[in-house]
């Protein structure tokens, strides 16, 4: 086993806007978390919470406003392409829709960054992706194409390409969304699984708490950019925050708004003229 | 008085944004374009080749499934031209020269624009469609995160496909559309074959189906990067798809009639 850093993913003072002038949203302000080696963490918010946006910021797809990322030792803000793609080879990303490639079969799916990163001759990649499908129980699947698979075979699918090339970490981006009971089941399962057996680290972005709840060694709790809890899923389930437990609970009302507007309704009303 | 030249002044607002918005497009294509040129033709000769197969898919997408349609259509503008320029040459007696005045404007101008008109409905939205669909459902940014460039890897093929395969479409083109005029002229029209054929070569230069091919490259370039670039910067969903699909070929088509302008009064001037 090779020396590990204890934090496979620090972020540090993390901020992000969108747009200009008076429309300009802050969406994270002073973001920091870490991602412990060979653990799965979950982040849990709401839509619109920037848990999307904290997402697309590891992977490398947005550029921060301002603030630091270490991916395994090394800063990643501001890479030039070659940085940035050689960091890329570390992680893979099982995407909310699959993101497969609906032009190729299984196979070549599985196999398209074998092919494309490694000297491998043909037949120990097809070997390769028979191990890697064996690993999400789609062996056999090879050539179909994603239009003829499931939701849930397809985020299986997605996951073998994702962990195509051994990678130390693994993103999860809404694993469970729009799946049924069992399929849900068998993603937690792989999930934990990797990260077990393998020492995968694992960042997981969700909002299904019961799912997050099983697999999750720690659990970051966002709202509108800011965190509001961070800990186990047994603090996180004790903590007294009436904002966490409203989440929890899936409860409309609370502190969280059940109503986007700002403003009072009758202020608002009386504001709208009748002619 | 006042809201006359407030009006004025929204307007002026209104075409300058327009204005600024085309050439922040404009200048959105040629960066692509560049960085298409060196996927294409500089990174191979570093060491890193292309894979050809997806080309060949994509020549025949792009390339064989177009020869019926563009047959069809060059064929026609060949038939509707003998027929327009009949009558107007008979009345000086000169019928035997449709034949000159077809080849010319099949070969000079109306073979490499209208393939590549035909070709940006049938080709520039297709890629429009496919790569703005891929590009909606994550997998551009699921090639970008493999450390997969999508450019080499979408645009590349397309690019070579559509700039081998628009120039080989066109002499195809020139070919059905002058036989479009020719079956029309010694039949209908009744002039001599021989006749025909006589004064069609003695007005036809090499040069002009030479300059036409050297257009139909141009065109392709067009087709290829506006409907690559509609697709890449589309964000959303299945509605900006479609709409971002349209503009492809509004704007290639466009394009490819300036360019065309362009090279036209080039020749003109310079020959």
């Amino acid at each position: 086993m090779t020396e590990s850093v204890p934090c496979m993913i620090q972020v540090r003072d993390l901020s992000k806007s969108f747009g200009e002038g008076d429309k300009r949203m802050t969406v994270l302000d002073r973001f920091n978390a870490d991602f412990e080696t060979g653990k799965i963490t979950s982040i849990l918010g709401g839509s619109g919470s920037g848990k999307s946006t904290v997402l697309k910021h590891l992977i490398g797809a947005y550029r921060p406003d301002s603030g630091e990322i270490r991916i395994d030792g090394e800063n990643v803000v501001g890479l030039d392409e070659e940085g940035a793609n050689r960091v890329r080879k570390k992680f893979g990303i099982m995407f909310q829709s699959g993101a497969l490639f609906n032009s190729l079969n299984v196979e070549d799916n599985v196999a398209l960054p074998l092919r494309e990163h490694t000297r491998l001759n043909e037949s120990t990649i097809r070997i390769m992706v028979k191990m890697k499908l064996e690993m999400v129980g789609l062996r056999g699947a090879e050539h179909l194409k994603p239009a003829q698979l499931s939701g849930g075979m397809i985020k299986r699918i997605a996951l073998a390409r994702a962990i195509a090339l051994d990678p130390k970490i693994v993103f999860y981006d809404e694993p469970s969304a729009g799946l049924d009971p069992i399929s849900i089941g068998v993603i937690d399962k792989l999930i934990m699984d990797l990260s077990r057996k393998m020492r995968i680290t694992s960042v997981v972005v969700t909002h299904e708490i019961p799912s997050a709840m099983r697999i999750s060694d720690k659990i970051i709790m966002l709202y509108k950019g800011q965190i509001i809890a961070s800990g186990s899923p047994d603090e996180i389930r004790h903590s007294d925050d009436p904002r966490v437990q409203q989440f929890i609970n899936g409860s409309p009302d609370g502190p969280i708004p059940f109503s986007k507007s700002q403003k009072d309704y009758a202020e608002e009303l009386k504001e709208m003229s009748v002619e | 008085m006042r809201a006359f030249f407030g009006n004025i002044g929204r307007r002026g607002f209104l075409v300058w944004n327009r204005a600024e918005e085309f050439f922040r497009e404009i200048s959105g294509i040629y960066y692509l374009t560049r960085s298409t040129l060196y996927c294409t033709f500089i990174e191979p000769l570093r060491g890193k080749p292309f894979k050809w197969r997806p080309v060949w898919t994509q020549m025949e997408e792009v390339g064989v499934k177009s020869t019926t349609i563009v047959f069809l259509v060059a064929f026609l503008i060949g038939v509707i031209l003998a027929f327009q320029t009949a009558a107007q040459l008979d009345r000086l007696g000169a019928l035997e020269y449709v034949g000159a005045l077809v080849g010319v404007s099949i070969t000079r101008e109306l073979g490499p624009l209208m393939t590549a008109l035909v070709m940006a409905g049938r080709v520039g939205a297709a890629f429009t469609a496919e790569m703005g669909t891929m590009k909606v459902s994550d997998e551009i940014l699921a090639l970008e995160t493999m450390a997969l460039n999508p450019v080499k890897f979408l645009i590349t093929p397309r690019f070579l496909a559509i700039l081998v395969m628009l120039p080989c479409l066109t002499v195809m083109a020139d070919v059905m559309g002058i036989l479009g005029g020719f079956l029309i002229g010694v039949t209908t029209l009744g002039i001599d074959p021989i006749a025909y054929y006589d004064r069609s070569l003695e007005s036809m230069k090499l040069q002009d189906v030479i300059t036409g091919l050297i257009k139909s490259g141009v065109f392709a370039v067009i087709i290829v990067m506006v409907g690559s670039y509609m697709a890449f910067i589309i964000e959303g969903g299945a509605e900006k798809v479609g709409q971002n699909t349209r503009t492809a070929v509004v704007v290639s088509m466009i394009l490819i009639i300036i360019a065309d302008l362009v090279f036209t009064s080039l020749f003109y001037f310079v020959t």
